[in-house]
């Protein structure tokens, strides 16, 4: 075809196009919280026990009818589901996330106090993936075939490792037999490297197998040796060419990461016994504090749908041939 | 010829990757302003000598040459650094295919900026400005604009023309450019190789590779024939163009279908069934009363752009296809004549306008009637390999074609599968093979015989030849020639290359934009062309006679 695909330049049909397409992730976004508090919503109500003796301490509170009443009164527990639903749907509209069953504080300030910890957690572990991906990528090109295959092969391992297993031979090792580094985790440097670890080796993995093909289909591609017929270095065709274009799916995935991050922070959490969304949302699952899961639960949907936005624009940066798609 | 000393020689040049020598004793010089063409088919070793020139033969390979001087300096045994202050700067690079020569993520004028950096060239404004005037020098219409593009928007002639730029923004003494039209359609191929002439004209020396006799016989000075890693004749481009002495520079002259008159064998392999047509044929113009046995009225057929006014790709277009006889369709890129074809497939339903098979309602019906009928019909297309279900082996592919999609077990329908393959020149063992490990001629080959499986009346080839070498088109063309001939087929044949359509068609369309700017009989139509869009295809279209 003889027309240029896309004339260079913001006409007002690309601002057109890109109100649209916000719009489209915004309604998206919602659709997606609105299913994530149904689900929940009925989904916590299909395990065993009642809500009431969760509000009164647990089943071991061994709280009197009268009391166990009172409670479902409190909470709205005695009305009809359809109106719980409702009533749930509309206080979260509205911004109200209710109080945990099990703290007895307001849910939102409960994750305000969560949500830094494991936010730290996940980010590191997302760069430190990245970076161990690319560094093996790189390294990889430039060793030939022998080198392609063991680090395909390491990639493989790493990302098979479940996290339980992961962390617990990490502890074995750095912590109880080394003693280099503490089984606990703290904010602290040192005490951020384990869990940190944990969950970027499996990431790191899945990021480096996608980013190393492309690298490589990228370093033997005709640009990369009309680069080098033009006095291009290795090192230039790699900063210049290839590394932008093994970043793409690398991009692509990484608000998937995300989201796996944020699920992996569940288990690792709570061996680290370290404070964050994940482990909390494991003691409220566990308290049937319904409030709580809800609040945990609709947090890491909104979060989710925010980083694919985010991954979404730095994927359209990264590659202008989408812009116009 | 010239007293100053060359720009390249090559003296016994030999490569091998691993025990496998892919070069073997090649040699030849460049003098400055002269253009030495390299000519063989894929896998003859020219793109590996042309690479072994700037030390980027691949990784594994093992150079040596008794001589290798390349723009004043030896370039045996010399330092990745040294290549580096050589490649871009003394010799300009340009490859096939600009789409994937250019980096797709970056800006053209950044790809073009490099070279005059990697170099040390002058400031960033100053490095700016060079690259809006070269872009123009190389004939590119608004350069200030095309330079912040990226080539996928850009279209081919252009990519290739920026790819150019790049090459010799500084000026190089020698300019190496391997298959540099190859995916150019001919009008375009022959304003980018104007400009190579104009390169050479200035002074460079220019060391051309292609498959090609005639895309290179206008420019070359000298020519040299590789086959098999070595050079079987050399000499200059008038003698070897005339008067060839080696018999595969006779193959490769033979395979050129430009002037070669209808009918005429193209490859030595298949003159021996050359058999005159047994004329007239059921549906000659003779019998002119006789019903076409496809008919297209007035087809339109237009597509939204996002955000833009519809795009009319084919717009009243008509023809008549007639029993035996074979149907040029020319034109460029954009030109409409894939739409046409698959209108006439009945897989694209027009717009306006009615596609008739044996006189019956075809494109006006749905798919349920047209079931029964469609096994008249077949196609092939230009890139038979994305045409095939990677899975299936060559005899399952044919299997799954015979049986209608019932079966892909080649055992249920061995005898035809050999018979099939038998008729395309094909050995039976291929039948185990995996399409992918077959060659370009091999693969096309299979895709006619999967068209054949169902006994169509009428194939549909779309560009067939366009992705293969000259010698290996020269073979599809003479088998589909030959089958028309054995089976009575009708062939609607679709290409951008004036000298295939000359060579093939009993009856020709000339398309623009997509409209039929000129139709009739190949001869009266090429003999004397009344429109305007006719005559500079005509001009454009390379023959075999060599540069005055």
């Amino acid at each position: 075809m003889s027309q240029p695909i896309l004339a260079g330049g913001r006409s007002p049909r690309v601002a057109g196009a890109a109100a649209r397409w916000a719009l489209g992730k915004i309604g998206g976004g919602l659709f997606v919280l609105w299913a994530v508090a149904t689900a929940i919503f009925f989904g916590i109500r299909m395990i065993p026990g009642d809500p009431a003796e969760a509000i009164m301490g647990g089943p071991g509170s061994q709280a009197s009818a009268e009391a166990l009443a009172q409670a479902r009164a409190d909470y709205g527990l005695d009305a009809p589901l359809y109106v719980q639903y409702f009533s749930q749907l509309w206080r979260l509209a509205t911004g109200d996330l209710g109080t945990s069953y099990s703290l007895k504080t307001p849910v939102s300030e409960v994750l305000g106090e969560l949500v830094p910890p494991t936010l730290v957690l996940a980010v590191l572990a997302l760069l430190v993936a990245w970076a161990l991906a690319l560094v093996v990528a790189v390294l990889s090109t430039r060793s030939g075939a022998l080198g392609s295959a063991l680090a395909s092969g390491l990639e493989i391992v790493s990302a098979a490792v479940p996290h339980f297993w992961l962390a617990s031979v990490l502890i074995m090792l750095f912590a109880t037999a080394l003693g280099w580094l503490p089984p606990v985790s703290t904010n602290a440097p040192a005490g951020l490297v384990l869990p940190v670890a944990t969950l970027a080796l499996p990431l790191a993995g899945f990021l480096g197998q996608v980013m190393r093909d492309t690298l490589e289909a990228a370093h033997r591609s005709p640009f990369a040796l009309s680069a080098r017929a033009r006095g291009e270095s290795e090192t230039g065709v790699l900063l210049r060419h290839s590394l932008r274009h093994a970043a793409l799916p690398g991009i692509a995935l990484s608000g998937w990461a995300f989201g796996s991050l944020l699920s992996g922070a569940v288990v690792v959490e709570s061996i680290f016994a370290r404070p964050g969304l994940g482990r909390s949302l494991l003691s409220a699952v566990t308290a049937r504090d319904i409030p709580m899961v809800t609040g945990v639960a609709l947090l890491s949907a909104a979060a989710y749908v925010v980083i694919m936005a985010f991954s979404d624009i730095a994927e359209r940066l990264a590659d202008p041939r989408m812009a116009g798609s | 010829m010239n007293a100053a000393a060359p720009i390249l020689r090559v003296e016994n040049l030999d490569v091998s990757f691993g025990e496998t020598p892919v070069v073997l004793d090649v040699s030849f010089t460049v003098n400055p302003g002269e253009c030495l063409a390299l000519v063989g088919e894929s896998g003859s070793g020219k793109s590996v000598t042309a690479r072994s020139l700037i030390g980027l033969a691949g990784p594994g390979s093992a150079v040596r040459a008794n001589a290798l001087e390349v723009a004043g300096v030896d370039a045996r045994g010399v330092s990745q650094r040294a290549w580096r202050s050589i490649r871009g700067k003394r010799v300009g690079f340009i490859l096939q295919d600009a789409l994937t020569s250019l980096d797709p993520l970056r800006k053209i004028g950044k790809e073009i900026d490099d070279a005059l950096r990697l170099h040390g060239s002058g400031s960033g404004a100053a490095r700016a400005a060079r690259v809006v005037r070269l872009l123009e020098s190389v004939g590119l219409d608004d350069p200030v604009r095309r330079a912040g593009q990226r080539s996928g928007e850009l279209s081919g002639g252009m990519r290739q023309r920026a790819l150019i730029a790049s090459a010799i923004a500084l000026d190089p003494a020698l300019v190496i450019a391997d298959e540099p039209t190859t995916a150019l359609d001919a009008t375009i191929a022959a304003q980018v190789m104007d400009l190579l002439g104009e390169l050479r004209a200035a002074g460079s020396g220019m060391l051309l590779i292609s498959h090609d006799l005639a895309a290179v016989a206008k420019v070359a000075d000298s020519i040299a024939v590789m086959q098999g890693g070595r050079i079987v004749e050399s000499g200059p481009a008038e003698r070897i163009l005339g008067d060839p002495q080696h018999p595969y520079t006779r193959a490769l002259l033979a395979a050129v279908p430009a002037g070669k008159p209808r009918f005429a064998p193209l490859s030595p392999a298949s003159s021996t069934a050359s058999t005159p047509r047994p004329d007239p044929p059921q549906g000659s113009q003779a019998q002119a009363g006789c019903r076409p046995v496809l008919r297209a009225r007035a087809l339109s057929k237009s597509f939204t752009v996002p955000g833009g006014p519809d795009f009319a790709a084919v717009k009243d277009v008509g023809f008549e296809l007639h029993a035996g006889r074979t149907l040029g369709v020319v034109g460029e890129s954009g030109s409409g004549k894939t739409t046409t074809a698959r209108m006439a497939l009945g897989l694209l339903a027009p717009d306006a306008g009615t596609v008739e098979l044996f006189g019956e309602p075809w494109s006006q019906v749905p798919e349920a009637a047209r079931r029964t009928r469609r096994s008249a019909l077949g196609a092939i297309y230009q890139d038979p390999l994305s045409s095939f279900d990677p899975r299936l082996s060559a005899g399952s592919l044919l299997a799954d074609a015979l049986s209608f999609g019932a079966t892909r077990n080649p055992r249920k329908h061995l005898a035809r599968i050999h018979e099939l393959l038998a008729l395309v020149g094909l050995a039976a063992e291929l039948a185990g093979r995996n399409p992918a490990t077959l060659s370009g001629g091999q693969r096309q080959r299979l895709a006619i015989a999967r068209a054949l499986a169902p006994n169509p009346r009428v194939l549909i080839c779309d560009e067939p030849v366009s992705a293969l070498d000259v010698s290996i088109q020269a073979q599809v063309l003479d088998l589909l020639d030959d089958l028309q001939r054995r089976l009575g087929l009708s062939y609607l044949f679709i290409s951008h290359d004036l000298s295939v359509i000359r060579h093939m068609s009993d009856e020709v369309l000339v398309m623009q934009g997509g409209a039929v700017v000129e139709s009739g009989a190949t001869e009266s139509v090429f003999t004397a062309p009344a429109h305007p869009y006719t005559r500079t295809l005509l001009a454009a279209s390379p023959g075999l006679a060599p540069r005055r």
